[in-house]
């Protein structure tokens, strides 16, 4: 809640909120009455709450979904981010009037998808980070719904049912190699990362919770400098993934995107990067991740 | 041990349709294996859609021949399309999907809702099956699907057998399961672990298998497994549920998946000929099943990697994950191929796939558990020359052999020691 509020000072008008027992890869946890409180809060502000429903949702969850998207309703959010069918038909159902903004992450990588989840009820969708700029504006051009990218922080490169970690401590447990049983945090405040043998200056988040092992990128997404680039291009919703940062790196970050959209918006054509803004950002940055353009400017092959 | 979790789905619930044993074919060789030893269906990959680029998928004119050589056997050809298209794969789908129709092929294999929703709109014939990479768990998903109009959901392979159970008694639709081969870690389809190391789009076909990987792990500036240990990595053993098909009949499970469009022609054989035996033994006289010894050592003589029951049970842990090197499972090569034989001299005529020679112990199998060991004798060459040695990539050669074989009969060899 305390940055919830500092990030919406620092000019965030929107939040994707949640828990863990129905979203993904959160960076804090809103139960209902948080989640409720942040809506009392950010309403009068003109700032709007998602809720994020987005997990692989099981069977045990299933018949959980329509109290629950009715609470999310009472509570005031503005709209349901889900990938899983199972959340759009209880929404559709027992939410009626919710928005529903699809994201399913790395598997959002066409208009024609993103087009059919509007025909079935979704206002917006979120592409996958691993596309290049013109296939981003090329989605935009050929949708009628919202459209969100993200455009600065970390993104989940991996995501296993299994507890990758812990399966490899009791394995070296195991293996008598570790010598004392050795506990070790896995939460996402762990610290703990990876370092693949043929690339030793690129360091990979990893971190367990309820929905299992995620693996992180070992570069932070930056698109301050292209920015005005999306926003020519019409994108409706630029997202700061928060996720493992702190709370004084999510303010330094969403106050130069705000400014630099300020910018943009008073005077589009005479437009100039400002590079303090990304100055602002750099001193903040973890000198061991690399600010990257992610694939906005890269070619893939397969 | 019975535990309380299977009384629950194990009501005594007979099965009287047998579920369908569904094999990959990398090839068209590959396919007619697959079928002769014993395959429902084979799934194959076209030349554009599909997430094994490096496989020698079908063009149209493979897949005629594949679909009339399948209906000798009463099979079917399923196509993978299971990408997650990009903007640019989207020219041509219609096209594409109306030319799988065309060639006999009777479903497709589906992730991306696109692709379903076109094929349902332009290829009427096709069935469409949602593929494993969207990750389907629950019950209300597959009911989503099913109102689409697909008759069938592979599921998430993280899906447990109580759960399978589960989604079949809410759920009036064909479900297919995963039963044997490599494993993604990952979710299927939530892994880019390729985009970022190699710049190649694993949901394209681009996959480099970085799972399998070594990697060190830290916490804060400390490295937690030393320079001398094995290190971290997320890369999971080989599925394989030969030891539990009647908990899988009974769970539900219509279609019986196995996977590696990679493999070999003698994996794919292998594989399937140990499966359609003990499905077939276990519709024969399912109170009186039991698994044969030789089905398992069958399997173990094409296994690539340690085995495991994957999430069927529980979630995998430590003894799951292949942290130590790989010695090589599979202690066999596949040696030949029967051709023809004479059963008045008892000589064959097999065409060799890898070097063998007189006097090297030689093992014969072929469909429906025909089996047996013997020494090689003499060669020759289809001119009646005496060889020394079997050295020539698919060259016919005579030999007599102990037993009457067959066409498309199998014969492999111990590896040197």
């Amino acid at each position: 809640m305390e940055e919830l509020e500092r990030l919406a000072a620092a000019g965030a008008d929107a939040f994707v909120l949640g828990e863990a027992r129905y979203g993904m890869r959160l960076s804090g946890d809103f139960d209902l009455p948080l989640l409720a409180e942040a809506v009392r809060y950010a309403k009068p502000r003109g700032i709007r709450i998602y809720a994020a429903v987005n997990n692989l949702i099981d069977n045990e969850t299933v018949p959980l979904l329509s109290d629950y998207v009715k609470e999310l309703d009472a509570a005031g959010v503005e709209a349901i981010v889900f990938g899983d069918p199972a959340v759009l038909m209880a929404v559709r159902q027992h939410a009626p009037k919710l928005e529903l903004h699809w994201n399913t992450e790395m598997t959002a990588t066409n208009y024609a998808t993103a087009n059919y989840w509007g025909r079935k009820g979704a206002s917006r969708f979120v592409l996958a980070r691993e596309l290049n700029l013109e296939q981003v504006i090329e989605m935009k051009q050929h949708t009628e719904l919202e459209v969100q990218v993200q455009v600065h922080g970390m993104t989940n490169i991996y995501h296993s049912k299994r507890n990758l970690v812990n399966s490899y401590m009791d394995y070296r447990s195991s293996a008598g190699v570790s010598g004392e049983q050795q506990t070790l945090r896995v939460d996402k405040e762990s610290g703990l990362y990876l370092i693949e043998v043929e690339r030793q200056d690129e360091r990979f988040p990893i971190y367990e919770d309820r929905n299992g092992t995620h693996i992180m990128s070992s570069d932070d997404l930056c698109m301050l400098e292209g920015l005005d680039e999306l926003m020519a291009a019409g994108i409706d919703s630029f997202k700061v993934e928060g996720l493992l940062k702190s709370i004084e790196y999510n303010e330094t970050v969403v106050r130069s995107y705000r400014q630099a959209i300020d910018q943009y918006m008073a005077d589009p054509a005479g437009y100039r990067f400002d590079e303090q803004l990304l100055d602002d950002i750099r001193a903040v940055q973890d000198q061991e991740r690399e600010l990257s353009f992610g694939f906005f400017y890269k070619e893939q092959v397969y | 041990m019975e535990t309380l979790t299977e009384i629950k789905y194990r009501g005594k619930r007979y099965r009287l349709d047998r579920p369908e044993l569904l094999a990959p074919a990398g090839s068209l060789e590959k396919l007619k294996f697959a079928v002769h030893y014993g395959a429902d269906a084979v799934y194959i990959g076209g030349q554009h859609y599909g997430l094994r680029s490096n496989a020698d998928n079908f063009s149209l004119e493979e897949m005629k021949e594949g679909v009339k050589f399948a209906e000798q056997y009463g099979a079917k050809v399923f196509v993978a399309t299971n990408i997650y298209a990009h903007n640019e794969d989207l020219a041509g789908l219609e096209a594409y999907l109306k030319g799988l129709e065309e060639a006999g092929i009777s479903a497709i294999i589906a992730a991306d809702p696109i692709i379903v929703d076109t094929a349902l709109r332009v290829a009427p014939k096709l069935e469409v099956h949602l593929s494993t990479q969207q990750s389907t768990l629950n019950w209300q998903a597959v009911q989503f699907w099913k109102d689409e109009g697909l008759p069938r959901v592979v599921l998430a392979r993280e899906t447990s057998l109580e759960e399978i159970a589960e989604i079949k008694n809410h759920v009036d639709i064909e479900i297919e399961a995963f039963i044997h081969g490599a494993m993604c870690s990952s979710f299927s389809g939530r892994c880019v672990l390729s985009n970022h190391f190699t710049d190649r789009d694993s949901n394209r076909g681009g996959c480099c298998q970085s799972c399998r990987w070594k990697y060190d792990l830290f916490v804060d500036q400390d490295m937690v497994n030393t320079e001398e240990e094995q290190k971290f990595t997320m890369g999971s053993k080989d599925l394989c549920m030969i030891e539990h098909l009647p908990e899988l009949i009974e769970a539900g499970v219509d279609s019986f998946k196995i996977e590696g469009r990679m493999k070999s022609v003698h994996y794919v054989a292998t594989v399937v000929n140990a499966y359609r035996q003990a499905i077939d033994a276990y519709f024969a006289d399912p109170d009186q099943y039991e698994l044969k010894p030789e089905w398992l050592e069958e399997i173990n003589k094409s296994a690539n990697r340690p085995l495991n029951t994957g999430f069927f049970f529980q979630t995998p842990g430590a003894g799951e994950h292949i942290y130590e090197p790989e010695e090589k499972a599979a202690p066999y090569d596949f040696a030949g191929v029967v051709l023809d034989y004479d059963a008045a001299s008892g000589i064959a005529l097999v065409q060799q796939r890898n070097h063998f020679k007189p006097g090297q112990e030689v093992e014969f199998f072929g469909p429906g558990g025909t089996f047996f060991k013997q020494i090689v004798g003499e060669i020759t060459d289809e001119a009646g020359q005496s060889l020394d040695a079997a050295r020539h990539p698919m060259q016919p050669i005579r030999m007599k052999v102990n037993h009457p074989v067959k066409p498309m009969d199998m014969m492999r060899k111990k590896i040197r020691a």
